[in-house]
Order: C-alpha cells, then structure tokens, then sequence
C-alpha cells in the first residue's frame, strides 16, 4: 500500500519553443501513514508533482503506482484513485460552488455514486473533523470568511475518504491565527485517522513542526529527501535556492559561534529550548 | 486540453514581420481578405498562397504550429464546403437519390474552401506575430479619425486590450477549477448531453465568480491609479513607422493591384 514514483519525466509544451521540463527523473516512494513536506520554490515542479499522483496530469516519461498498479494503464480506474488520493488544491475555496456549505461537500461524495444517506453522512462526519460550526452548515459559501471557507473546501475532499491527503499550500493567504488552525487541523487529521499526508509549502516553518519526513524540489528535481533533522542540516544549500532553514537552525549555529556547544540539529523551538536548557544546565 | 486551441495566440519569436509596425500587419491582413474576394480564378488564388507562403516563412512560426489552430474550423471548413457542393443549380455533373451534384457546385466549394483555408490562415499568421497589445494599440491608431464622429475610440481599444489579456488568465482559471472538481470526482467527460451540461454548474459557477472578482479587482486597482483614458495620454511605446513599414505598405499596395489586375483581366 504506497505510491511509487519511478523516474518520471514532464515537460510542458513539448516539442514547441515553449517548452519547458517541470519534473526531471522523478522516483520517489511514498510509505502508508507518512507525513511528507514538500518543499520548493515557485515554479519548482511542486504543484505539477502532486497533479501526477492521482492521475490528473500524465508523465512525459515514466511511471506512476498505486498499490502496485500502474495508474496510467488506460484499464485504470481513475475515478477511484481520486477518492483514495484526495487533493486539495492551492487557494481550495475558489472551487465552492454549491448553494450552501454541507451540498458543497456533499458533492465528492455524490460522484462516488453512493446511497443519498450514505453521501450526507459522510459530509456531515468530514465537515466535523475540520471543526466546522454546526449552525454555518446551511450558510452560503460564499458569506463565510477565508479560513472558514478553506475548512469546506478540505471538508469537500475528506468527505471521499482519501487514504493520501495531498494538499497544495494550504496556508496561503490566512492570518497568522488561521495559518496555525489549519496546521493543527492537518496534523490532527494525520494523527486520529492515519491517513498520509503530504503537505505541499514553501515554508520551512510551517513545516518542521509537523512532518516526519522532507523532499525539497528545486527545478524540477528531487533535490534533498529525508527526516527534516537531516534536510535542515544543508542550510547553506537550501539558501542558495532561496530557501531557508527554521529560525532556530539559525539560532542555534550562531550559538555555537559564539562558543555555546549546543547541537545545532534542533528543529523546533521546543527542542531549541530544551537543548539550550541542557547544556545550560550541565 | 484548452491549451491545444492556436487561433488568436501569439508566437515568441524574431522575425521581420514580428517587428512590423502592428498597423501595418492590421491594414495588410483587410488588404489580403478584400484580394481573396476579387479574384475567382486560378492564376489569382495561385498568387494568393504565393503570398501567404512568404509571409509564413518570413514570420518563422512553425508552419506547423500554425496548422494546428486550423483544427478547430475544420468543421466550418466541411459544411461551407458540402452545402454549396450540393445547393448549387447549374449544369448537373452527377447526379444520385435526390442529391445533385453540379460542376458550378464542385467549383464555388472548392473556391470557398480555399478562399476559407487562406483567409484564417492570413489573419492566424497576424495574430500570431502581434502580441495584443500591439495589437490594440495599432486598432486604436487606425480608428482615430472616428474620434471626430465622438466615438470613444481609447475606450474601445482599453476594452479590447483588457478582454484579450484575460482571456489566458481565464483559461488557466477554468483549467485549475475543471482539476479540482475533477480531484473531487466530477466527470466533464462521458454522460448523456443533460448530463454533461449539468457537469458543468461546477466549473461555471466558480469561474464566473471569479472573473467578477479579477474584474473588481482590476478596476480598483485602476482606480487607485486615477486611470482616466482618452485626452492627453501618451504611451510607453509609441507606434512609429519606420523605413521597412512604408516598404511593407508597398508591397501591399502592390500586390493588391496586382490582384485587381488578375481579377478583371482573367
């Protein structure tokens, strides 16, 4: 049960002047229940990646699996792949269409061709998990505010019951306030329904806190892929493409310039703080 | 799967007829289609295409590429062609069940056919190395004697310019909502036609909303900016006409007569 990536290829436009290669010798594999961050700049392939795992975008070259089968074999089920790959898009309440918010995500649902009752319940129990407000479920979406509208429309994918929740920036544009609710809704969906998550950002921050593992894209390669300790410690790289380590990655090397002795692999403030405390204290 | 549609797209690149002034390339495209309507011999449609051929391979587009948005009047292309193929009285070449074929009927379709075919093409190659902002900028220019009869000439161009630059925007949107609605499990493709019709309220309803936001936006921001168009504005990039402008204007005077010529003598 996993997602495998053998080298895949995509280019945009082929074989026109505008041509331009978006994913470069992908292969990646993508264990059950995991926690991934992909990372990377604008333009970095990240949003094109993800559109390949469930199915929407097709590989130049290469292969993609689900659970050992090929899902570009034209005897592939897609419809099905995208109710067990769920994929919130960027900016997800731009797809809201429905008079009110519980027929909105009721929606997934419905195309996955189950019982009436069947369909409300799963909407109802998705837009629970997000934290919805009861007394908004008869509310337009469109009246809600940005935060809130989000939580619909990743209530809209839950509802389909994905095994993989991939969702792209998720964070984007909300207050800092909105930006951890949603965080926390993430990790807490990870958490209680063992689903695997990859969340899709270009901030280091956001992510450390929460992912087990990291990949880093950068012009369409996998460029650095493991726990995030190890990710982080390439600072100066991830620099040189515009990126850069947690605040405290940097706080602790300067730290130990300045003749603390403290390990700099701390990823979190928690464990920052803990460290400083430990050799403080010694 | 929108991407495919070429007709109207402009193509980057270097060439000499990428650099013409847009006017120019505007008053030579209405020059091409009013010769393709004199003439209605061979000699003449034979100096047509030699024409065509030279712009296409002077405007280094892919003649390829070129073809490609050809795919989507192939259909129009097909119709003109059978009706007057089959509605043509005349003198009967062939004849089968109710249908009659004539040869007046064979040579009108053939004729509207190729007149069709050279006509898309033409204006393709001009939408093709204008982008459209030169584009409305070179309207713009050429309408201004009608600003004497109060016709609001800037704001038409503005309008223009403004639909022509949304338009990839709004096909990028209506591509991004079409993909997430189809991460949700909606099928834009199979279905009977209510059905498919319906499939649609997802993908329309979200792109209207946002155009009007892209719109509000827009003008805000404009706003903002104290846009007043018309009186007194001056451009970035004026239109200037240089010594190979004139030389192209010749070479349309020219071959226009030429196709007069061809037309009342053939």
């Amino acid at each position: 049960m996993a997602i495998i990536l053998d080298h895949v290829n995509y280019i945009y436009n082929p074989e026109t002047a505008m041509a331009k290669t978006a994913l470069k010798d992908i292969s990646l594999q993508i264990p059950d229940g995991q926690f991934i961050g992909l990372i990377g700049h604008t333009g970095s392939g990240k949003s094109t990646l993800i559109q390949h795992l469930n199915g929407l975008m097709k590989p130049t070259s290469g292969s993609v699996y689900f659970n050992g089968k090929d899902i570009n074999d034209p005897e592939f089920n897609r419809k099905d792949l995208r109710a067990k790959v769920g994929l919130v898009f960027q900016y997800p309440e731009h797809q809201l269409f429905e008079i009110n918010c519980f027929q909105d995500v009721c929606f997934g649902p419905k195309n996955l061709g189950l019982s009436q009752k069947e369909v409300e319940l799963r909407a109802y129990d998705a837009l629970k998990k997000v934290g919805f407000p009861d007394e908004s479920f008869y509310q337009s979406p469109f009246d809600l505010s940005g935060g809130q509208k989000r939580r619909v429309a990743i209530a809209g994918v839950l509802a389909m019951k994905p095994e993989v929740l991939i969702l792209d920036e998720p964070t984007a544009g909300l207050d800092p306030k909105g930006r951890d609710e949603i965080l926390d809704l993430i990790a807490d969906l990870h958490e209680n329904m063992g689903i695997t998550v990859i969340l899709v950002s270009h901030s280091m921050e956001d992510v450390a806190n929460y992912v087990d593992r990291i990949i880093v894209m950068n012009k369409g390669e996998a460029m650095f892929d493991g726990a995030p300790k190890e990710v982080f410690s390439h600072y100066r790289e991830l620099e040189e493409i515009g990126l850069a380590a947690p605040q405290v990655t940097y706080v602790m090397q300067e730290l130990r310039e300045a003749g603390v002795s403290v390990a700099t692999d701390a990823t979190t403030i928690d464990e920052a703080a803990d460290e400083i405390m430990r050799v403080l204290g010694a | 799967m929108l991407r495919d549609i070429t007709l109207g797209q402009y193509y980057q690149t270097d060439s000499h007829l990428h650099r013409l002034d847009p006017r120019v390339k505007i008053v030579a495209t209405l020059v091409y289609i009013v010769s393709l309507f004199v003439v209605d011999n061979f000699i003449g449609y034979l100096i047509a295409a030699a024409f065509l051929l030279a712009a296409i391979i002077l405007s280094k587009v892919p003649p390829k590429f070129i073809f490609k948005g050809m795919r989507a009047i192939y259909f129009l292309l097909l119709i003109t062609m059978v009706f007057n193929l089959f509605l043509t009285p005349g003198e009967p070449l062939f004849s089968f069940w109710k249908i009659n074929v004539t040869k007046e009927g064979v040579k009108i379709a053939v004729m509207m056919g190729v007149r069709l075919v050279f006509l898309i093409t033409g204006s393709s190659i001009m939408t093709l190395t204008t982008t459209p902002n030169q584009l409305t900028d070179g309207l713009e220019s050429l309408m201004n004697p009608l600003k004497k009869l109060h016709v609001p000439v800037h704001e038409i161009s503005m309008m223009m310019s403004i639909a022509l630059r949304f338009i990839p925007i709004l096909m990028e949107e209506t591509d991004k909502i079409m993909k997430a609605q189809m991460a949700r499990g909606a099928d834009f493709e199979t279905g009977s036609l209510i059905q498919r019709a319906k499939s649609l309220i997802p993908l329309l309803v979200p792109l209207f909303i946002s155009a009007f936001r892209r719109a509000n936006d827009l003008a805000m921001a404009m706003e903002a900016r104290c846009y007043r168009g018309g009186e007194g504005r001056t451009k970035m990039k004026p239109l200037i006409y240089h010594v190979s402008d004139y030389a192209a204007y010749l070479v349309a005077a020219a071959y226009l007569g030429v196709m007069i010529a061809v037309g009342i003598i053939f």
